[in-house]
């Protein structure tokens, strides 16, 4: 784990300079610990310093970087074991996993499907991250055939399947350049595939099923080598042990700083599934605990689409949520006489109004307004969801030209500002909305007539 | 080199044990952890998380075409319709007394006797009752409810600070469970519990509902207080430590990924695989954050649930 400040000021001058623009040394130290400054702030930290304080502020989890080029997967660098402590900072890769034993032109068809797949959500587009290719055959012909069938319709990242070394060599000669992950290292090939990995300066996965102690073992082996981007398969595949595995792996690297296990995991929940169902759950769950590369033996849009949205769900930093552009948005098929809704662009309040409006079956408009992210409450407390903050996104996203009517409905909660946005926006009727989203629907059908 | 110690965590304190059913009725226990979810390897899970199908006192009128198709005829009969949830697998029922909201019926308290009594005398397996979700008409016929179904012993919701009173109190008297709700806060949670154990329900009488996300809609708030909410009950503070119910029925099929099959974008696929997915996706992840309960809709999901749980239960986990 991270040193507190106390630690960290033991290593500074103690001289209180302020030439870092901190008061004292330890407020330096306090910020040094909260991560918010850099060490090279301090003009006077002695090398043996700096070099016990960087030791101890390495990731406990390495960034492992897994192909090269734009589409590059970076998994790692995790530093907490639940999401609240601070965030989950680096989403898995989701890998389809393709077998050398199947016809050329099935692999070629689900590569591009796989790889041309994209569906956006809250503005933002998600995507499959890279394949596995697996060698079946244990023929290393085919396995080069297929590897560069698949490298020559996608620039995804890769990983190569074998645990035989001479295949493996094969292949990496092919397409080394574009930095593969190597699978695996067991306690037989390692020698060889850490030759390879050296040689071609590519991340090196390890398995090892016997335990804890032998995969740090054969960690350090590899390392020992000279290897620096390791990738941890503890091969537990069914749902229990993968949770035990990777949580007991999460807390040694980072409740313990345990270096030997401190790399991201890789998993295969196909494996222990018995449909594509399962396949989808199970790996939800190592989406939430832990793991780092998630190879896929299933793909269709409609399993793809969820797992791709609990891992953005997973991933959205607790201290910054997601928010929404402001803007007008149409619930359902809105038409210019549809009822008009405003609201905040936290993204929880967001989905909620947004949510019964849909489930209510009443096309409607919903103007989110630009809160910094605040719920409507909190958002008004902090004077950014008042009048003029309303009136002002009325006009700038020409709502009067999207509605054909002049009603504007408010959250109850802020029944207050209707007087003050009377008149800021003197040709509108402004309506008091429920003061819970869930009551929404009842009120538009109470309440509204164009 | 030496052998790699696993780290364990030594909790101090346990989820509250409930009861629910019994007196001639089959009983369902839930509660008892004394460890995170699924980590048989640092302290006892006794109980197996359980799964509620949600049953509705009137035939729904906007449900998915998927959900239409899975039941058929038996959802204009809530008779009928639970005796199919228990063959489907449900532990729990859940029947919802929709048709007390003002506006699909109105109906008050004789037609909630009405339908209780029915559910109550085609199932044998405890039942959860809840209200509209309007403030008078929840206090009108979860009353009713309660009262129809006295030594059952029933979980009654939903109860919120604002009627907390009118729920605990007859709880109290009919033996039952209170459902105390609240939107996604640790210490709203907390606060209700307080609340609940001061007018006198006692603490295993007390299931939490924290507030359901759907998966896409809020879901990561809903895991991470219920993540907080039972790191809290196993450090020890037992106004945390009631076990937990989740909606993940309700949340998922209202969503449009779920709802609707026409008009989505290409790369939504499937609509029923897709809303299936959604609704186990979400079932799922908020057991692996520390569900007791989970409401759900679709048979095919209690299916899936009930064959991951025991995967996870089994002890050689």
């Amino acid at each position: 784990m991270a040193l507190t400040g106390i630690e960290i000021y033991k290593h500074l001058p103690k001289t209180n300079c302020k030439e870092c623009g901190f008061p004292t040394c330890l407020a330096f130290a306090m910020k040094l610990a909260a991560k918010a400054v850099e060490l090279s702030l301090c003009p006077y930290v002695s090398e043996e310093a700096q070099q016990a304080l960087e030791a101890a502020s390495r990731p406990p989890i390495r960034l492992v970087t897994i192909g090269a080029g734009e589409s590059k997967i970076e998994v790692g660098n995790e530093v907490v074991m639940f999401r609240h402590e601070k965030t989950f900072y680096h989403p898995p890769g989701f890998v389809v996993r393709v077998k050398d034993s199947e016809p050329a032109d099935a692999v070629g068809k689900l590569v591009a499907e796989v790889a041309g797949y994209s569906v956006e959500r809250v503005g933002i587009e998600l995507k499959m991250d890279g394949f596995a290719i697996e060698n079946e055959s244990k023929d290393g012909g085919n396995f080069v055939k297929c590897v560069e069938l698949v490298s020559s319709k996608t620039d995804l990242p890769l990983i190569l399947m074998s645990t035989d070394s001479s295949v493996m060599s094969q292949a990496l000669d092919k397409v080394a350049s574009a930095k593969p992950l190597i699978y695996a290292a067991n306690k037989d090939n390692w020698e060889q595939m850490t030759e390879l990995a050296l040689k071609h300066q590519c991340p090196l996965a390890v398995c090892e099923p016997e335990g804890m102690s032998e995969l740090a073992e054969l960690v350090e082996n590899v390392t020992g080598k000279g290897v620096e981007d390791v990738v941890l398969d503890p091969g537990a595949r069914d749902f229990g042990p993968s949770l035990v595995n990777l949580t007991q792996l999460r807390r040694l690297a980072v409740r313990k700083s345990f270096r030997p296990l401190g790399y991201p995991i890789i998993t295969f929940p196909g494996e222990a599934a018995a449909n594509a169902e399962e396949e989808a759950l199970l790996a939800g769950q190592q989406v939430a605990k832990y793991a780092g590369i998630i190879v896929l033996d299933h793909f269709s849009p409609g399993m793809a689409y969820p797992l791709l949205t609990l891992r953005l769900n997973i991933y959205t930093d607790p201290q910054k949520p997601i928010q929404m552009s402001p803007g007008i948005y149409e619930i359902g098929t809105p038409k210019p006489e549809s009822p008009l809704c405003v609201t905040t662009n936290f993204s929880l309040t967001y989905f909620s109004i947004a949510g019964e409006l849909e489930s209510s079956g009443i096309p409607s408009w919903l103007l989110v307004c630009d809160t910094e992210g605040l719920s409507v409450l909190t958002a008004w407390s902090a004077g950014k969801f008042d009048a003029e903050r309303i009136a002002k996104t009325v006009k700038e996203f020409n709502v009067a030209d999207t509605v054909s009517h002049r009603s504007v409905i408010l959250p109850g909660k802020v029944a207050v500002l209707r007087g003050e946005l009377e008149e800021e926006l003197p040709e509108w009727k402004i309506m008091i909305g429920p003061p819970e989203a869930w009551d929404v629907g009842g009120y538009l059908k109470q309440h509204w007539s164009a | 080199m030496a052998a790699v110690e696993v780290p364990i965590e030594k909790w101090t304190g346990k989820v509250h044990e409930v009861t629910l059913g019994g007196n001639g009725r089959k009983s369902v226990v839930v509660g008892g952890e004394s460890t995170l979810p699924f980590l048989h390897f640092e302290g006892s899970l006794p109980r197996r998380p359980v799964i509620a199908i949600e049953v509705r006192d009137s035939e729904p009128k906007d449900w998915s075409p998927h959900l239409v198709d899975a039941w058929g005829d038996v959802l204009a009969d809530p008779a009928a319709w639970a005796k199919k949830a228990m063959e489907y697998g449900a532990d729990i029922i859940a029947l919802s007394l929709r048709s007390a909201h003002p506006e699909e019926g109105n109906t008050g308290a004789d037609e909630a006797r009405k339908n209780v009594d029915k559910v109550l005398s085609a199932v044998d397996i405890p039942l959860i009752i809840y209200g509209p979700g309007v403030a008078e008409k929840d206090n009108e016929v979860l009353v009713a409810a309660s009262d129809v179904a006295k030594g059952q012993r029933v979980a009654l919701g939903n109860c919120e600070e604002k009627n907390h009173r009118t729920i605990a109190a007859t709880c109290i008297a009919d033996g039952h469970v209170a459902i105390g709700k609240t939107p996604i806060e640790i210490n709203l949670a907390k606060q209700l519990n307080i609340l609940l154990c001061d007018v006198g329900l006692s603490r295993d009488s007390i299931l939490m509902d924290p507030t359901t996300g759907a998966l896409g809609y809020g879901l990561e708030y809903t895991y991470s207080v219920m993540e907080r909410l039972r790191l809290a009950a196993l450090g020890g503070d037992a106004m945390t430590a009631m076990p937990m119910i989740c909606t993940a029925g309700e949340e998922s099929w209202r969503q449009k990924e779920a709802k609707f099959a026409e008009g989505m974008p290409e790369a939504w696929g499937d609509h029923l695989e897709r809303a299936l997915t959604w609704e186990e996706i979400t079932a799922f992840s908020l057991f692996a954050a520390g569900a007791d309960i989970m409401v759900v809709r679709h048979p095919g999901t209690v299916e899936r649930m009930k064959a991951v749980i025991d995967r996870l239960m089994s002890e050689s986990a």
